[in-house]
């Protein structure tokens, strides 16, 4: 008698699951910041029209947000949505849409009061300039009534922010309706409409709870899914690969999903590598900004104020030499002295506290203490928990700090993504805006009509970080729901036969159903590979060949080719991708875009003859910037038809002085 | 850091309309295993340590323990959830225990203002339903104006 092999999970998968259709006006595909504040928006727009959202979690707790910060980084206050381009321009080393950033810097705003208002407390300074947190921060009055926040830097606010996803997302979906939510359902593939060329008309997924798939049908749709974790080997391979800097779930699905119905894509070869407190991944900015710590070299010294920081600064100005050294730049100084044999890179958050204290009471000093702690525990846990393991109390030990492994994203420090089409303004440029076949231009649309996307969906503009995200998803459902009324007369057709979309959806399924019996040994069978291997496949290749930590961050044409070789592999092996319970389902879908996303980027960055952002990446076959050649979008379009790639340039327009 | 759950304390959330821990969970790691009625981890290194199960547990059942790649035992931090603030406990591994109280809230839960009787005007401006309200006029870039 057979051995029995049985599934992992306690959700077993079947070979023919129950089928859901539904038509509705507008999707909202995502859960996180960005989805919030589209079903915050949508209905005070289009309270007549059938909305769904999907989110493959709860959420109560999804996306990036889910475990909560200590700031918010973008709000502009005082500041001029002028100057907010022109910092996110310099960290991004010159090449943004500066019309994106703009309209961002003008909504933001907005939004941050709307998260007071809903109860997230934000810190006030008070008039004798000292801070205040929680209710007394907010007795000291609202910012949308003028009362002064606590800045860490120009743009970024402190927060007490554990629940600020909880408290985002109430506010969401009471205003989208439970009955307009479908949470634990992971949309894998969007679908184009038969008719009308290039445009969007539905999607496919299935529950993660129950052997369901759904298919539905929209006249226009918002994804906004996160941005690309676990695409690289990360430092820590064991139970540490899940302390990711960013959210562990996201698998490049807003990417995938977009550029496989012919999406364009901007700016994918940038990515983010932050220089976090090691294996721990705890947050540095309020270290740097608030406590004012310094970073230092093996020798303990101050490297980055060295005169030959600064004159190897000088080599990449005007960006190098701006006030604001840019993120790519202070990871740059910091590899190179990790090269030269001068690591590790020391945080002396012994020097920051103790001088600090020196103008504070014992009061104070105890809520400072607090404070350095709050900056862990209400963003990042684990690095907590790793200081108490450490024996590491802030004002009596130093820890280290590390770049991590790349991250693609679209919101933070980074700027990968869809290209979108700005807002329509006559200081935009014709070629900043995408208009759809009735002639009209719709912000935030990608290049496929009707579909739209925010956060980090949206490329060639980052620094958006929660609260942009947030009001980006805003603008964009403002924009579904001028969609929706413009093409109320489009009645969306899909290609595919109801039954083909849920054989696709089930493949991974029907492929372990038919082989696990083969073998004792359910994870090992000639006939099929788990998700499980894959994305150690996945990682392996991109660490060694696309510039991952094992070569700091270094590549060559050589290394890229052979890279794309082993994609190619990957995309073939992965119709015998194999589940056996829903969880493993989703797995295979997540690694399916995962290795979708990571090929968009290894094409970008062959595509992109100079190394753009030193310390984010190295081209070892094209060091340094070439301005004359490469001061442009580089961007990429997937035809489905024929299977290729197309990659080209599209010129960057100086908007802002 | 991977979530564990305490047998003695994790009753299944049976007296309650969901399973907790498995409705929460950011990244589907929290399932139940409906013989035992007792919840667990089912894929630890996909951990995000986001604590998320550990608040929402109502008996107390949820614990971490840190990575075992980087993490040194015999530390733990405990979070215990309010309406208006949460109180972390911090045990290190010498012994020392340090206690956090941070707000999270200012408002009751359920009390966030949804605006459902707003509905916007102008659906061809660029302006969202709460600026409009406002009277808000957008900015045009400085050097143009």
């Amino acid at each position: 008698m057979a051995l029995p092999n049985k599934p992992l999970g306690e959700l077993k998968a079947v070979k023919d699951p129950a089928v859901e259709e539904r038509e509705v006006d507008i999707l909202i595909v995502g859960g996180g910041m960005a989805a919030c504040g589209a079903a915050f928006e949508i209905k005070k727009w289009a309270g007549d029209k059938k909305i769904l959202l999907c989110d493959k979690a709860a959420m109560e707790r999804s996306g990036a947000v889910a475990q909560g910060l200590s700031a918010i980084n973008t709000y502009i206050g005082d500041n001029t949505p002028d100057d907010y381009v022109r910092m996110v321009r310099n960290d991004l080393m010159g090449i943004v849409r500066e019309d994106l950033i703009f309209d961002l810097g003008c909504h933001v705003d907005d939004s941050v009061h709307l998260f007071e208002e809903w109860g997230l407390p934000i810190w006030k300074k008070n008039a004798e300039g000292k801070n205040l947190d929680g209710k007394k921060g907010q007795a000291m009055g609202t910012l949308k009534a003028g009362a002064t926040p606590v800045r860490t830097g120009k743009w970024q606010i402190m927060i007490n922010g554990e629940s600020y996803k909880r408290v985002v997302a109430e506010a969401a979906k009471k205003a989208l309706g439970d009955d307009n939510i479908l949470e634990r359902v992971f949309i894998v593939k969007l679908l184009l409409d038969a008719n009308v060329k290039n445009q969007i008309a539905g999607a496919v997924g299935f529950s993660v709870r129950e052997n369901k798939v759904y298919v539905i049908k929209c006249k226009t749709m918002m994804v906004a899914c996160g941005g690309a974790v676990n695409i690289y080997q990360p430092r820590s391979v064991g139970e540490g690969k899940g302390r990711a800097w960013y959210p562990v779930w996201n698998s490049g699905s807003t990417y995938t999903l977009c550029m496989q119905v012919g999406a364009e894509l901007s700016m994918m070869e940038n990515r983010f590598t932050p220089a976090r407190f090691k294996d721990g991944y705890g947050p540095v900015g309020a270290w740097f900004l608030l406590f004012k710590a310094k970073t230092l070299n093996g020798l303990g010294e101050n490297f980055a104020a060295s005169e030959a920081a600064k004159k190897e600064l000088e080599r990449y100005a005007p960006y190098g030499t701006a006030a604001i050294t840019p993120t790519c730049l202070r990871n740059h100084l910091m590899l190179f002295e990790m090269k030269e044999g001068r690591g590790p890179i020391i945080m002396d958050t012994v020097t920051a506290l103790a001088t600090l204290g020196q103008t504070m009471d014992k009061k104070e000093l105890k809520h400072l203490e607090s404070e350095a702690w709050e900056d862990f525990l209400d963003m990042t846990c684990g690095q907590a928990n790793l200081w108490c393991a450490q024996n590491c109390e802030p004002e009596k030990k130093n820890s280290e700090v590390m770049p991590t492994e790349p991250y693609l994203l679209g919101s933070h420090s980074g700027c990968c993504g869809l290209w979108a089409s700005g807002p329509d303004f006559d200081w935009v440029p014709d070629a900043y805006k995408i208009k759809a076949r009735n002639g009209k231009v719709y912000n935030r649309m990608t290049t496929v009509e009707g579909l739209f996307t925010a956060g980090d969906g949206v490329g060639c503009s980052g620094h958006k970080f929660s609260s942009g995200s947030h009001a980006e998803g805003r603008m964009a459902a403002k924009q579904m729901a001028r969609y929706a009324r413009d093409f109320a007369d489009f009645t969306p057709t899909l290609k595919q036969s109801t039954q083909e979309l849920v054989d696709i959806a089930y493949k991974p399924v029907r492929t372990f159903l038919e082989f696990s019996n083969y073998t004792t040994a359910v994870d090992i069978n000639p006939n099929y590979i788990k998700p499980n291997g894959m994305m150690y496949r996945l990682m392996k290749a991109g660490h060694e060949y696309g510039a991952g930590t094992a070569t700091f961050y270094m590549t060559s044409s050589k290394c890229l080719e052979i890279l794309m070789d082993l994609l190619a592999t990957m995309r073939e092996d992965c119709t015998k991708l194999a589940a056996g319970d829903l969880h493993e389902l989703m797995r295979a879908w997540e690694i399916q875009h995962r290795i979708w996303t990571l090929e968009a980027h290894i094409r970008h960055i062959q595509f992109r003859k100079e190394t753009r952002y030193p310390g984010f990446y190295y081209q070892a076959d094209y060091p340094g910037q070439d301005d004359e050649n490469w001061f442009c979008f580089t961007n990429s379009k997937y035809d489905y038809d024929a299977d290729k790639w197309e990659c080209f340039k599209r010129d960057y327009i100086k908007i802002i002085p | 850091m991977p979530s564990f759950v305490i047998q003695e304390k994790c009753d299944g959330c049976k007296g309650g309309d969901k399973t907790a821990c498995m409705y929460i969970c950011p990244n589907d790691l929290m399932v139940l295993d409906p013989n035992a009625m007792k919840a667990y981890n089912q894929e630890p290194d996909q951990c995000w340590e986001c604590f998320s199960c550990v608040k929402i547990c109502p008996t107390q059942a949820i614990e971490v323990r840190g990575y075992a790649d980087f993490v040194p035992l015999g530390s733990s931090i405990m979070p215990m959830m309010g309406t208006e603030d949460v109180m972390w406990t911090c045990k290190f591994r010498n012994g020392v225990v340090k206690r956090f109280k941070f707000p999270i809230r200012t408002t009751p839960e359920g009390a966030a203002n949804a605006y459902d009787s707003l509905k916007g005007k102008n659906l061809d401006s660029e302006l969202l339903s709460t600026e409009e309200a406002d009277g808000y006029a957008i900015p045009r870039p400085q050097a143009l104006v």
